[in-house]
């Protein structure tokens, strides 16, 4: 298949720290790849230096069959970001700034459309400066997605979005998605990345630890942990068989005529995968 | 060109809606020539009529406060805020952009002239320039030199709250001493001698030259045109090596 972003060896220091140790990744095209990580590991600086930001120090990096190291006009034509932080214009109406930025690229969407998309019909004149964080931060969607680029930059885009807003934003990226695009996204919500992600990888100080679907990530770890309350204490293990171990449990407080309080049974996700995979002194 | 067109568009939108860049470059110009221009206006300055002078030297004052002072603060703020890393991650071509940017300073410089001599020629009595095909060259000139110099300074600031105070500090200084408002010829020694490498002494010059009767137009002050242009090249070779589209990395 074909590649929407090749990474071989990926190297990157600021002043004499390295902050990238030799990163290698792959994203096919019409994928949603997921990138997690702690503060601080390198998501922000490898999505950057893919977007034609800033220079890498070593190995290889094709964006779209391009060098994001010379990235040209027409290069940016054909992808769309959301920074992690930035700003547009705080004197502009949020309808002035998409048809601004309309402007800008060969075939864009048509700018009302973009509104509806990102669920600001009602802000729809008001100035960028009168906007909460939110709003703002789908302004920014927004004005990613004006260009109809191929490939998409998202660094933690739902990041003060509201419950409603984040299911809204997941469904617009799922409809990318569905028109074939690439996505390639930061987030430190572990359900963002289960829900949208086909791929993700985690990084951890400038190196990968784990990369893979979130389904195969979780197999290779079928621990399912159980939790209850006895007395005034918290009772948690961890099984293979929770089968076994529930029946036995069970059978045993049925025989002394017990309840077992606040009785849990979880399977592990993403986020303790996660937790594990990025503890400190591993 | 359709690109410039439209970038130049949102770049004027901008301007007029930032109420103190406005204010500051194209209403201020405009309030100090009916209220000086009505003090002295009759008086007589370097053997010209008082308004008339100062006509000259607030057109010279529009340029350096439009294409050197508000086109630098501008700029820093929007690096500072990360406005122009956003445009930069567009395709809008860099070049088209600051094209358009100072473009549009050209808009306001040209608008705000022809407001300050038709308030010279009806309300303080400065007449029309005695060449006015040569005092657009000149304003032209000017807003070359004094856009390359913004650019460059931008190099050096490192920080939006910073941006107005340093241009400020070097800018109105040369407005006072440059001869805007009196003649350079009443200044102390040493300030003259700041004066005769000033870029804005040698705009109103040539400003002079081709507004005051009698003046001589571009061909009159040839050593000034050579002066911006030496300024304005410095300023270019500064801007080239230290413009930056983002806050300095750590
Ligand atoms: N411009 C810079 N100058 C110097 N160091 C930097 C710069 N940008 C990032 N770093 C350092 O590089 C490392 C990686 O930063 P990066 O922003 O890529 O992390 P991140 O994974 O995006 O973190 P977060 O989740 O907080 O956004 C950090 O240690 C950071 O301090
Ligand atoms: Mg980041």
């Amino acid at each position: 298949m074909e590649h929407a972003i090749e990474i071989r060896g990926l190297r990157k220091s600021y002043g004499r720290r390295e902050v990238l140790h030799g990163l290698d990744l792959n994203v096919p095209a019409g994928e949603v790849f997921a990138l997690l990580g702690p503060n601080g590991a390198g998501k922000t600086t490898t999505v950057e230096i893919l977007e034609g930001y800033r220079e890498r120090d070593g190995g290889e990096a094709r964006v779209l069959g391009v060098d994001p190291g010379r990235a040209t006009s027409d290069f940016r034509a054909r992808i769309g970001i959301v920074l992690q932080s930035s700003a547009v214009y705080p004197t502009l109406s949020v309808g002035e700034l998409l048809e601004l930025f309309a402007g800008y690229y060969p075939s864009p969407r048509e700018p009302g459309e973009v509104v509806r998309l990102v669920g600001l019909e009602e802000k729809r004149d008001a100035r960028v400066r009168t906007l909460s964080g939110g709003q703002l931060r789908r302004l920014d969607l927004g004005l990613a997605l004006v260009g109809d680029p191929e490939l998409v930059f998202l660094d933690e885009p739902t990041t003060g979005f509201d419950p409603a807003a984040r299911r809204r934003a997941w469904e617009t990226i799922r409809g990318l998605r569905a028109l074939g695009k690439t996505i390639l996204l930061t987030t430190h919500y572990m359900e963002e990345a289960q829900a949208l992600a086909d791929r993700l990888a985690i990084l951890r100080d400038g190196r990968i630890v784990a990369t893979g679907s979130p389904r195969d990530l979780l197999d290779g770890h079928t621990t399912v942990e159980i939790r209850y309350r006895s007395g005034v204490e918290e009772v948690v293990l961890e099984t293979e068989e929770p089968t076994r171990v529930l029946h036995e449990l069970t059978a045993d407080a049925l025989a002394a005529g017990r309840e077992l309080d606040s009785l849990q049974v979880r399977r592990r996700t993403l986020e303790d995968l996660y937790l594990e995979l990025t503890r400190d002194g591993e | 060109m359709r690109l410039f067109l439209h970038e130049l568009a949102a770049q004027q939108r901008l301007y007029w809606r930032s109420r103190e860049a406005a204010f500051f470059t194209f209403v201020m110009p405009l309030v100090f020539l009916v209220l000086i221009g009505s003090v002295y206006g009759s008086s007589e300055v370097d053997g010209i009529r008082g308004s008339t002078y100062l006509l000259a030297g607030l057109l010279g004052y529009s340029v350096i406060a439009t294409a050197f002072a508000g086109l630098a603060i501008t700029l820093v703020v929007r690096r500072e805020s990360g406005v122009l890393k956003r445009v930069r991650g567009t395709p809008l071509p860099t070049t088209t952009f600051l094209a358009a940017v100072i473009g549009s300073t050209l808009v306001v410089i040209a608008l705000g002239a022809l407001a300050q001599l038709l308030v010279g020629r009806f309300v303080v009595d400065a007449g029309w320039p005695s060449r006015p095909g040569e005092l657009a060259v000149a304003l032209l000139v000017g807003a070359a030199c004094f856009a390359a110099l913004g650019l460059a300074i931008t190099g050096l600031i490192r920080s939006a709250e910073g941006s107005s105070a340093l241009v400020n500090a070097i800018y109105l200084p040369l407005v006072f001493i440059s001869g805007v408002f009196f003649s350079v010829d009443s200044l102390p020694g040493f300030l003259q001698a700041v004066a005769e490498i000033s870029p804005l002494t040698y705009l109103l010059r040539l400003v002079r030259e081709c507004v005051v009767a009698g003046g001589e137009g571009l061909g009159g002050a040839l050593e000034a045109i050579a002066a911006l242009a030496g300024w304005g090249l410095a300023g270019l070779v500064v801007a080239v090596r230290m413009f930056r589209w983002e806050p300095r990395e750590a």
